[in-house]
């Protein structure tokens, strides 16, 4: 009964919180309803399991998840490092790098544009993460079946944002370079490679969570015993469910972080863009 | 213009699925070799090749091998057979469906209320798009155990993952197209006093129609993603994702990528019956397009 108006009485308090902060202007000011929102819930979900004695099989409360997020450390990194740094990197470079040079090589052939275009944006709407045991019987339980996997998932969509970019200039431009003499490498670099950067980033951007996602699913289908898949999957089946939510922070805020990382590189890329001179 | 993309379409599908035939043959020489090596038999290289397209169990099974395992497995066997890919699609399809359902309707209810509650606007959404740097996925374990240990299993867990993947892109695009209408026509319905109900009615929904299908065919192909995978961590018996992962316990990759076409299939016409409601429902509502 304690447990129920603590409950309300945290909830009608967070609400009275974040209406009042939403009120709040400035860069620095209008974060402060988000925080207060994620507070509330936290604080909430804490009072809530506690308070009823849910078991740690169902739903650990938010300390005993920070509890072993502090005493797993070593653990954590170790799988950080496998699953991120080894697998997400290499697949997200090699996937975004050859879904870029085949944008380049598409838009020489338009034929080819034509034809691989309504085949990419299919492929973009199928569940490419299902290729997962096939590149774990090509490429071992190691890491570099994950990375294949990640090269799968990202390169469909940076082809087809970046063919859509390179299209993207404006005829009166072309025009101009034209009547400057530009051969097609100058006017590639200095028109339409700029003009396609915000297609470009937006396929980044697309790309950062989808390659995380990939790694960590391929996982389910065999590796070392290391990697945030392999213990998320093992964990659960343990159903110690608070080194899995552990892991689950540690991805979401590598997530947050890469994708926070892409937007800061676009923002000083494409600095003219009106979505982000506004 | 249709017709224009029909040829390179043809042409570039011909070329997949001819270098497609050439890796089979590359990737299953080896094995194929190894195989007659052992046997003692020295087959001549045209033997080779219809031997490493037509291996059991290869590295890259060949297009046709595929088709005709599709084919078996769907057509020939009785749709209740536990080996029938049809009973497996169907067990993944529903879940997808519900928690499509589930997650659009749960979408469109958070697009309606942000667009009308401000506090709501500037405190829920940075999480809603911090909810997707999440990897969803990766929840699904979890989400598995918990409601297993509720007594719910089969069906509505995978449902939840899936809804959890959908609503996303439903909720952005639908604050998007409620708030497409300029302001032009929000004075328009003003100046003929309409209530605020039925500039919602009348105006943002109308408006917002395109934005929520091209969210929703977003979302139907990720529920289809949410439901599979959602087979795996639990070693499901029944559904796309269990066939998955049985085939690569077992190493039939014949049987990996039949249900790896099945779920593309099964995705692509999702993806189209969405596209054929939005030509109906537009042209319905009047739109020239």
């Amino acid at each position: 009964m304690n447990t129920v108006l603590l409950g309300m009485a945290i909830l009608v308090l967070g609400a009275f919180l974040v209406v009042r902060l939403a009120r709040l202007e400035g860069r620095v000011l209008s974060l402060a309803a988000p925080l207060a929102f994620g507070a509330t819930l936290i604080l909430l979900w804490e009072v809530l399991v506690v308070g009823f004695a849910v078991p740690m099989a169902l739903m650990p409360a938010p300390s005993a998840v920070a509890a072993r997020m502090a005493m797993s450390s070593h653990l954590l990194a170790q799988d950080f490092a496998q699953t991120f740094l080894k697998a997400v990197l290499a697949g997200y470079a090699i996937g975004c790098g050859a879904g870029f040079a085949m944008a380049l090589l598409v838009d020489r052939v338009p034929f080819l544009r034509r034809g691989l275009l309504p085949i990419g944006n299919l492929v973009a709407a199928l569940p490419v993460v299902g290729i997962a045991p096939i590149m774990v019987m090509w490429f071992g339980f190691d890491w570099q079946s994950k990375a294949a996997v990640v090269v799968a998932m990202t390169f469909f969509p940076m082809l087809v944002n970046t063919v859509a970019g390179l299209a993207a200039a404006g005829s009166l431009e072309r025009d101009l370079m034209r009547s400057f003499a530009a051969n097609h490498r100058q006017t590639l670099l200095k028109l339409r490679l700029p003009a396609a950067l915000p297609f470009i980033f937006t396929a980044l951007k697309i790309n950062a969570p989808l390659a995380l996602i990939g790694a960590i699913v391929a996982e389910f289908f065999g590796s070392p015993t290391t990697g945030m898949g392999f213990r998320i999957a093992t964990e659960a089946a343990k159903l110690a469910l608070d080194m899995v939510w552990a892991e689950i922070i540690v991805a979401a805020l590598a997530g947050s972080a890469f994708y926070g990382l892409v937007v800061l590189i676009e923002r000083a890329a494409t600095f003219w863009h009106p979505s982000i001179r506004s | 213009m249709r017709d224009s993309a029909a040829l390179p379409v043809a042409v570039v599908s011909l070329g997949i699925a001819a270098l497609w035939y050439l890796a089979a043959i590359g990737l299953n020489w080896q094995v194929v070799a190894d195989m007659q090596t052992r046997a003692g038999a020295t087959p001549d290289f045209g033997a080779m090749i219809t031997l490493t397209l037509s291996h059991s169990r290869p590295l890259l099974p060949a297009p046709h091998q595929i088709i005709e395992e599709l084919w078996r497995s769907t057509m020939t066997l009785p749709i209740t057979s536990r080996r029938s890919l049809v009973h497996h699609a169907w067990i993944t399809l529903s879940a997808a469906l519900v928690g499509f359902g589930m997650g659009s309707a749960l979408g469109v209810l958070l697009a309606v209320a942000i667009v009308h509650v401000r506090a709501l606007e500037r405190s829920l959404m940075p999480w809603i798009i911090a909810s997707q740097a999440v990897p969803v996925l990766a929840l699904a374990p979890i989400v598995i155990v918990a409601l297993g240990a509720l007594g719910m299993t089969d069906l509505l867990p995978k449902a939840i993952i899936s809804a959890y993947l959908c609503f996303f892109p439903v909720t952005i695009g639908m604050v998007k197209g409620l708030s497409a209408p300029d302001a032009l026509s929000r004075d328009l319905l003003r100046t003929y006093s309409a209530t605020p109900a039925q500039i919602f009615w009348r105006l943002r929904v109308p408006t917002s129609l395109p934005y929520l299908f091209a969210g929703l065919k977003v979302a139907v192909a990720a529920a289809v993603v949410g439901a599979i995978v959602a087979e795996l961590p639990t070693g499901a018996q029944a559904g796309l994702g269990a066939r998955l992962l049985a085939g690569s316990y077992f190493g039939q990759t014949i049987q990996i990528w039949s249900a790896l076409f099945a779920a593309a299939i099964v995705s692509a016409s999702l993806v189209g019956a969405l596209s054929l409601a939005e030509r109906l429902v537009v042209r319905r509502m009047g739109a020239r397009a």
